[in-house]
C-alpha cells in the first residue's frame, strides 16, 4: 500500500506538469523544453525559501510565479525574436540551468524538517483522528502524514483541473486554443496570435514549476538535476491520458492527462519494484514515447499493406 | 472608403525566385461597392488582398480605410475592420474547435478580451438561429469539430462569421472555387444575399466571368502585378462576359508578344 499511496502521490504532483504541458503541447502545438528548466526553478525556488523560513504556500505560489515568467520569456524569444520553437525552449532551458544553480547556491538543498504545504492538512487530520499516527484506508494502515501529503496533492490537483478547464472555456481560453489550431484564422477574427503564444507557454510552465514546488516538498530535497527528461515524462503522460479518456471535451482531456500521469507513476512503481534498474528510467521512457507516437503510423501502414494484399490476391 | 496608393510587393527580393507580385497598384473603392477583381493566375490577385489585410507588410505604398492609415497596422488589428474569406475553405475556421466556439470568436471580433465562459446558452441560441438561416442543417451539429463538415459549409459558416459582425470592407478570394457546383451557387448566392442585405463594402477575387458580370458594381482586371482594367459604373452596366474575355485575349496577346520580343532579342545578342 505503502507504494501505491506514493505512486499517487507523485502521480498527482506531476499531474500539474501534465496539465501545463496540456497546454503548450497540445493546444498551442508548441514544443517547448523549457519545462526541464522550469520544473527545476519551481523546486529551487520554494526549496530556498522554505528553507529560510517562508511560508511553504506563499514559497510555491511565488514559485508558480516565477513559471510564469520563465514561459513568458521563451514565448517572446519564439514571437519577438524569430527564434525558431525548440531553440527558444533549448535557449531559456539552459540559461535556467546557471540561473537555478545560482538560486539554490549549491546543486542540492535538503528540505528536512522544515514545513511543507501538507503541514496544515496533516495538523487537522491528526487533530481529528485523535492524535494516532495510522489511520486505515481501505483496510490498509497509512501513516498520517503520508495520507495527509496525499490528500494535500489531490485537493491542489483538483482545484489546478478545474481552474484549467474554465479557463480554457472563456473567450481568452477559446482564443488560446484557437491559436494552435489555425494561426491565420485567429489573426482574421482581431486576436494577436503571438500575444497568444506568449500567454499559453506562461501558464504552461507556471503550472510546470508548482509540480516542481510540490515535488521537492514532497521527496524533500530540491536538486538542479531533478528537471531533465520531465518534457518527455509529461509527453508519456499525455499520451497515456488521450488513450484512457480521449479528447472528446476539455473536461475529459485534462482527467486523461491527470489520471494518465498516476496511470504512469503506479506503471514505474511497478517497473522498479520488478527490478528495473532506476537508471535505466529515463530510456525506457523515451522508448515507450518513441513507440506511442510511431505505433498508429505502424498500425495504420501494416492495416492497409494487409487489406492492399487481400484486394490484390 | 478604401484608398491604395502606390502598393508594392516583391517576394524574395534579390534571389533567383523573385517575384514582383504588385508593381504599384493604385486604387480606390467608394463605400458600399462591390468589387470583382479578375485576372490571370499569378496576376496578383490574392497578393492584392492579402496585402489589404495585411497578411504581409507592403514593401512602398499606402493604404487608408475609411480615414484611417492602415499601412503599419498588424494583421490582427486590421481584422476589427475586415473581414475575410479565404481561397482555401480550410483557412478560415479551427478544425479542432466545435462550430459554436469557431463561431463565438466570430462574435466577438475587436472586442477586450474576457474571462467569461465563451458559449453560454444565450450565445448558443444566438448563434443557432443565424446558422439555421444557412439552411445546412448545422444547427444541430454546433458540438461537432468543425473540422468534421465539408469544405462548403466551412465556407458558409466562414461567410457568417466574417459579416457577423458588419466589416468595413469585406475580402473574399475565390471562395467559391474549391466547391462543387452546386454548393459553390449556394455560397454565391449566400455572398449576394448578406452583401445587399448589409450594403457591405466587399472586393471578390473571382475566375468566374459570369459571376463577375453578375453581382458586382465594378471589375477590375489585374496582370503582372499591375491593374490593366477597371469597368466601372455604364462601363461596367455594358460590360459582358465576352468583353471580358477579350480583354483576357488583349493581355495575353501582350504576354505573347512581349516573351517573343525577348526570345528574338536573345537570338540575337546572346
Ligand atoms: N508568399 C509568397 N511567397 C513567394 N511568392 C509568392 C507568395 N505569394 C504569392 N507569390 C507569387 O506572387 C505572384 C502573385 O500571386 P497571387 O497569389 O497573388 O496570384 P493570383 O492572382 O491570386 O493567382 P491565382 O488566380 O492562381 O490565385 C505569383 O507569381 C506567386 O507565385
Ligand atoms: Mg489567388
Amino acid at each position: 500500500m505503502g507504494i501505491v499511496l506514493s505512486a499517487f502521490t507523485i502521480g498527482l504532483i506531476l499531474a500539474a506538469l501534465t496539465m501545463g504541458m496540456l497546454i503548450s503541447f497540445r493546444m498551442l502545438r508548441f514544443t517547448d523544453i523549457t519545462v526541464d528548466g522550469s520544473f527545476t526553478l519551481g523546486a529551487a525556488v520554494a526549496a530556498v525559501m522554505i528553507v529560510n523560513g517562508w511560508s511553504p504556500w506563499l514559497a510555491t505560489l511565488i514559485a508558480t510565479a516565477t513559471g510564469l515568467v520563465a514561459g513568458s520569456i521563451t514565448g517572446l524569444l519564439y514571437t519577438r525574436f524569430k527564434i525558431q520553437m525548440i531553440l527558444s525552449g533549448i535557449l531559456m532551458m539552459t540559461a535556467l540551468y546557471s540561473i537555478n544553480l545560482r538560486i539554490m547556491g549549491r546543486s542540492n538543498i535538503p528540505l528536512l524538517d522544515t514545513s511543507s504545504v501538507s503541514g496544515s492538512t496533516e495538523h487537522i487530520i491528526s487533530s481529528l483522528s485523535g492524535e494516532l499516527n495510522r489511520i486505515n484506508i481501505l483496510g490498509w494502515p497509512v501513516s498520517i502524514t503520508d495520507f495527509s501529503v496525499f490528500l494535500t496533492a489531490l485537493i491542489i490537483c483538483v482545484l489546478a483541473a478545474i481552474a484549467l478547464r474554465w479557463f480554457l472555456l472563456t473567450h481568452l481560453g477559446t482564443a488560446l486554443r484557437a491559436s494552435g489550431n489555425n494561426p491565420q484564422m485567429v489573426r482574421a477574427q482581431g486576436i494577436n496570435h503571438n500575444l497568444m503564444i506568449v500567454l499559453g507557454l506562461s501558464l504552461s510552465n507556471g503550472l510546470v514549476a508548482l509540480s516542481g514546488a510540490l515535488l521537492a516538498q514532497y521527496q524533500g530535497f530540491a536538486d538542479v538535476q531533478m528537471g531533465i527528461g520531465m518534457m518527455v515524462w509529461g509527453l508519456a503522460s499525455i499520451i497515456i491520458g488521450e488513450a484512457l479518456t480521449g479528447t472528446r471535451s476539455i473536461g475529459l482531456t485534462i482527467a486523461g492527462a491527470v489520471l494518465g500521469t498516476i496511470f504512469f507513476r503506479l506503471l514505474i512503481a511497478i517497473a522498479l519494484r520488478w527490478g528495473l534498474n532506476p537508471n535505466d528510467l529515463k530510456l525506457v521512457t523515451a522508448v515507450f514515447v518513441f513507440l506511442a507516437l510511431v505505433a498508429p503510423i505502424w498500425v495504420k501502414s501494416l492495416r492497409k499493406s494487409i487489406w492492399g494484399g487481400l484486394r490484390n490476391a | 472608403m478604401l484608398k491604395i496608393k502606390e502598393l508594392c510587393k516583391t517576394f524574395s527580393p534579390g534571389t533567383v525566385n523573385e517575384v514582383r507580385a504588385l508593381r504599384g497598384v493604385t486604387l480606390e473603392i467608394q463605400e458600399g461597392s462591390f468589387t470583382a477583381v479578375i485576372g490571370t493566375n499569378g496576376s496578383g490577385k490574392s497578393t492584392l488582398l492579402n496585402a489589404v489585410a495585411g497578411s504581409f507588410e507592403a514593401d512602398s505604398g499606402s493604404m487608408e480605410l475609411f480615414g484611417r492609415i492602415i499601412t503599419n497596422w498588424p494583421e490582427h488589428k486590421r481584422a476589427l475592420l475586415i473581414g475575410r474569406v479565404f481561397q482555401n475553405p480550410f483557412a478560415g475556421t479551427a478544425a479542432g474547435m466545435t462550430i459554436a466556439e469557431n463561431i463565438g470568436m466570430a462574435m466577438r471580433r475587436g472586442q477586450r478580451w474576457s474571462l467569461r465562459t465563451a458559449i453560454t446558452k444565450r450565445v448558443r441560441e444566438e448563434i443557432s438561429d443565424k446558422v439555421k438561416t444557412l439552411k445546412m442543417g448545422l444547427e444541430d451539429r454546433l458540438d461537432n469539430p468543425i473540422g468534421t463538415l465539408s469544405g462548403g459549409q466551412r465556407q458558409a459558416l466562414t461567410l457568417l462569421m466574417a459579416t457577423w459582425l458588419k466589416p468595413q470592407l469585406l475580402l473574399l478570394d475565390e471562395h467559391t472555387a474549391a466547391l462543387d457546383p452546386k454548393t459553390a451557387a449556394k455560397v454565391a448566392e449566400l455572398t449576394r444575399e448578406i452583401i445587399t442585405r448589409e450594403k457591405l463594402t466587399a472586393m471578390m477575387v473571382t475566375h468566374s466571368m459570369q459571376q463577375a458580370v453578375d453581382l458586382p458594381d465594378r471589375i477590375i482586371m489585374m496582370h503582372k502585378g499591375n491593374i490593366v482594367e477597371d469597368y466601372k459604373d455604364e462601363m461596367k452596366a455594358r460590360a459582358r462576359v465576352s468583353d471580358l474575355i477579350k480583354a483576357f485575349e488583349r493581355v495575353q496577346k501582350l504576354d505573347l508578344f512581349d516573351s517573343s520580343v525577348a526570345e528574338l532579342l536573345e537570338q540575337q545578342y546572346v
